[in-house]
């Protein structure tokens, strides 16, 4: 006799799935399984959360009490070949503030089928995804005074490493306002439209020196390593957009810690389950325990307006609807002043307002209400 | 290499994305009197969000999100399209 889930509609599937495991393994009859779902039932409904309770503030506790014991800061080590991700608490905070340019932004690119085994084309790809600037792929710059122009003698061997065809026109691709740029086999000619001087001229080369030549643009570094039975390229620095759009990257499994990348690039749920594995992995790295329904929470309500919205008072707490809330949380005069300029109504409904007043705040005991049906006569002596 | 048209991604098949489903006007219903809220009250997708793109949602829409959870396995979610 199999129990399906429908039989208990009440438990989660999780733990139905449990109990038909340990009772296979235990031998139970079909008896001492029908009490041991009872007892689960029962259990399951004793620990439920009553409510009224106030999750909210358990979470805070929760993250609250760990993050005193987590690092303050993130160090590097000079000349090992690993990159430096933003640990502990700082990044904790980047996560759940939803800080638009994270430190250390990363992406875990993953290969096709077909390249994700070979060594060889992997380093190819992760050459091919570092933003490179022109001065990285000459051998060096000079002003030429008498025609006026900026010189650049290419470098082919250098070129090469980077997997750029020396036939392939990097004039191009320089895009820099108001130049003419001439390419020859050896040379690139940097020449302004308009007649300047020698000083400018000279600006002009620290400017032309950074131009974007190859790559993804804001990848930084690129790290091939081995994960698994396959090889994965890390980067710093995310471009989640554009790295997909690179020849052999795998959509459908390359992945940004960078929030609001993701958001847009797979939309909220995406960003919802990078808010969840991102601070699961701070707390465990850190060798913490923080229950998943706390995090689960927390990205539920950073991502409950559809865009991803920090824990600040410019993300969600800035949106609260009471006055008093806002007031009570950063900045309170600014909030006291335009609520009060522009007529804004405290209806009291939440908690930290009715503390404020001195009121039974809406939560726990203080929740229920009591609705009496008076009798108009009784009412009336 | 020469500058290509945008390859267009199928988010949808993403790992991080779980399947969304776009309930009919009866199904809506039904979801707000079981959890008995109104459809404001539900979490909120933006209408253009890479996950409903080939859904044409229009905002009022509810969204069906079947998560994994990891402590019950399958947890559903419903957004309203804004």
């Amino acid at each position: 006799m199999s129990t399906k889930t429908t039989d208990y509609p009440a438990l989660p599937e999780q733990l139905v799935d449990e109990l038909e495991s340990l009772s296979k393994e235990r031998k139970l009859t079909a008896d001492e399984k029908k009490k041991a779902y009872a007892l689960l039932a029962e259990t399951y409904d004793k620990a439920k959360i009553s409510p009224g309770e106030a999750i909210g503030i358990i979470t805070a506790e929760s993250f609250g009490e760990p993050g005193t014991q987590m690092t303050l800061n993130v160090f590097h080590f000079a000349g090992v070949s690993e990159m430096s991700v933003t640990a502990g608490l700082p990044r904790l905070i980047e996560i759940f503030d939803a800080t638009k340019a994270p430190k250390t932004p990363q992406i875990e690119v993953y290969l096709e089928a077909k390249y994700k085994k070979n060594p060889n084309a992997i380093k190819k790809i992760a050459v091919s995804l570092k933003e490179t600037k022109l001065e990285e792929v000459v051998k060096g710059f000079s002003i030429n005074a008498s025609k006026m122009r900026i010189e650049a003698r290419l470098d082919h061997a250098k070129l090469k490493t980077f997997g750029i065809k020396g036939n392939m026109i990097l004039a191009n691709r320089i895009k820099v306002r108001g130049v003419f740029v001439n390419q020859t086999k050896t040379l690139i000619a940097i020449k302004p439209k308009v007649k300047t001087t020698l000083g400018e001229l000279y600006h002009l080369k620290e400017k032309i020196k950074l131009a974007f030549v190859h790559g993804v643009k804001n990848i930084t570094h690129v790290l091939p390593l081995k994960k698994g039975d396959e090889y994965i390229i890390l980067t710093a620095g995310s471009n989640l957009k554009d790295i997909l759009q690179v020849d052999g990257v795998d959509t459908m499994r390359t992945r940004s810690n960078d929030l609001y990348q993701t958001a847009k690039v797979y939309g909220i749920e995406a960003a919802r389950q990078v808010i969840m594995e991102e601070a699961e992995k701070v707390i465990q790295n850190q060798g913490l325990d923080v229950d998943v329904r706390h995090i689960m929470l927390l990205a539920d309500v950073m991502t409950a307006k559809g865009a991803v919205k920090g824990i600040t008072r410019f993300g969600i707490t800035g949106e609260k609807a009471s006055v008093l809330a806002r007031a009570s949380f950063e900045t309170p005069l600014k909030h006291l002043v335009t609520a009060s300029l522009t007529g804004e109504i405290d209806p009291l409904n939440s908690v930290i307002e009715n503390v404020m007043m001195n009121q039974p705040i809406p939560l726990g005991t203080g929740l229920p209400d009591l609705v009496v049906r008076m009798d108009k006569k009784k009412a009336k002596k | 290499m020469k500058k290509k048209q945008p390859v267009k991604i199928e988010t949808v098949k993403h790992v991080l994305v779980p399947k969304h489903l776009k309930l009919t006007e009866e199904e809506k219903g039904e979801i707000l009197k079981t959890y008995n809220v109104s459809s404001v009250q539900l979490p909120k997708i933006l209408k253009n969000d890479p996950a409903i793109k080939g859904l044409k949602a229009i905002p009022g829409d509810v969204i069906k999100i079947f998560r994994k959870s990891k402590t019950a396995k399958h947890a559903p979610f419903y957004r309203e399209v804004i």
